[in-house]
């Protein structure tokens, strides 16, 4: 084996942090999308009302029960004709936006599974306490339930967001130059992908590795 | 003030309520007392609607809790509860918790919201306790604030639901202080309570439930002289004996 050969990593990193903006951006989006989107889902799925409570399960286990890839590929297929029949601006990155939309819903239903239980872990007291104020149910879910639940949920969408991030190196199958996607593609061109996917894969290390750390920390917190 | 005519209730085929009819007066201190299981707390729930029944009606200044028409928020607001586990809001500071519901039901301002909390935590003897959070603080002192977060709202009538078994026996007595000067001040009480030196200090009333029936339900000292029923005297005797 050829000794490793480092020398093209300074003139790639430019290239690389674009690549890192474009994984940061998709994981912000979706993590943001996600946990808006995914908190309307969780209550419609504790809703006692059957209707927007099927509706949801539907929501949930369908995105669960299809590869993040195929929900990828299918809203990139669909997504530029829908913003070009709402925008008609082509100028517009297709493949981001359609990233963008694909990561948020799929996320929003692994969110909503976390939300859910975050809420249920909430006693019913607390409930009847805010209801006994002549809190409506919406100000009660809001002031009283939510905040708790989150609080509670933190390490867990923390975890689900660091997923995410690594995810989001399944977008080179639209053709988005991510960061991972930039690392092999640059390494390709140089003849020396192993050093940069080395050099790659320790950045997501490193980043993991300190947010989970973070994870741990606040569970420690939130447990005492 | 509370009128609870002829309610029933069923939890599908398991009647709670059966034909319970009772009413509360204004300035009346009424306490509920039975044993375990017999539909006292699910009694009180359905005053201020938290609990639904299927049949029989409650009103509360005449407005029928029952009724759809009915708009039970507003209706909650000015009926303040109290509750055995206290279900202060644990993410925020005890005045916080004193003036959510002032600022977003009420809509009062920050200030007068405030000057109330103060004022009432000063009079449960909390006031330097305004800054913290509920977990910083005892049982007996969480009720107090619980009892101050009711009142903020400047009720009409006050219910509580067992206040004081979840509290060590050195607690209960701060708790039962705030409660009989309320009592004493002419508040409209109904008590969900075992504490019997409670209730022949200043109940009116005294309510004595069984399977889900109001057994008795006489003037305080009617029912210390006599309880009536067997269910009630052995009830009573086996409470006092503690
Ligand atoms: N959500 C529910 N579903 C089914 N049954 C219930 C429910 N809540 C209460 N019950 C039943 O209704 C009966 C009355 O309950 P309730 O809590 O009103 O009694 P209680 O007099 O307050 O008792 P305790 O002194 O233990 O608080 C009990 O037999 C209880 O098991
Ligand atoms: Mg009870």
């Amino acid at each position: 084996m050829p000794a490793l050969d480092w020398s093209s990593i300074p003139g790639a990193l430019p290239f690389l942090w674009n690549g890192m903006l474009v994984t940061l951006s998709i994981t912000g989006v979706a993590i943001l999308v996600g946990i808006v989107l995914g908190t309307l889902i969780a209550t419609a799925r504790l809703s006692a009302n059957p209707i927007p409570s099927s509706l949801a399960a539907l929501y949930v286990n369908g995105f669960r029960s299809i590869p993040l890839v195929m929900v990828l590929l299918w809203f990139y297929l669909l997504v530029p004709q829908l913003i070009q029949a709402l925008f008609k601006n082509p100028a517009a990155d297709i493949r981001l936006v359609s990233a963008f939309v694909a990561f948020s819903l799929f996320e929003a239903s692994y969110y909503a599974e976390i939300i859910r239980a975050g809420i249920q872990s909430v006693s019913r007291g607390q409930v009847s306490a805010g209801l006994a104020l002549g809190m409506s149910r919406a100000q009660t879910m809001r002031l009283i339930v939510l905040p708790q639940a989150f609080r509670r949920m933190l390490p867990l969408l923390l975890t689900q967001a660091i997923i995410l991030f690594q995810d989001t190196s399944l977008v080179y199958v639209i053709g988005l130059s991510e960061f991972f996607g930039v690392a092999y593609r640059t390494g390709d061109r140089d003849g020396t992908i192993v050093e940069l996917l080395l050099f790659a894969g320790a950045v997501y290390f490193v980043l993991c590795f300190a947010a989970s750390s973070l994870v741990r920390v606040l569970q420690r917190k939130i447990a005492l | 003030m509370i009128s609870i005519q002829d309610v029933s209730k069923w939890y599908g085929e398991f009647q709670v309520l059966r034909d319970c009819t009772t009413r509360v007066d204004k300035g009346e201190v009424v306490v509920v007392c039975g044993p375990s299981g017999s539909g006292k707390s699910t009694l009180i729930k359905c005053v201020n609607g938290l609990e639904p029944f299927q049949k029989g009606e409650i009103r509360i200044e005449n407005v029928s809790v029952g009724d759809r028409r009915t708009n039970l928020p507003r209706l909650r607001a000015r009926v303040g509860m109290v509750f055995q586990h206290f279900e202060l809001f644990p993410h925020l500071t005890v005045m916080q918790n004193l003036t959510i519901a002032q600022r977003r039901v009420l809509k009062r301002n920050v200030r007068g919201a405030t000057d109330k909390g103060l004022a009432l935590l000063e009079a449960v003897g909390l006031k330097a306790h305004a800054q913290k959070y509920p977990a910083q603080l005892s049982g007996g002192q969480q009720q107090r604030v619980a009892i101050a977060r009711a009142l903020a709202m400047d009720p009409i009538a006050m219910l509580f639901d067992e206040p004081t078994s979840a509290l060590d026996p050195e607690m209960i007595k701060e708790v039962l202080d705030v409660m009989v000067r309320l009592a004493q001040d002419g508040m409209t009480m109904m008590v969900v309570t075992h504490e019997m030196g409670f209730a022949r200090r200043v109940a009116h009333r005294v309510i004595f439930m069984d399977q889900g029936r109001i057994v008795e339900d006489r003037p305080k000292d009617d029912f210390f002289k006599d309880p009536g029923t067997e269910r009630a005297q052995q009830f009573l005797s086996k409470i006092l004996a503690h």
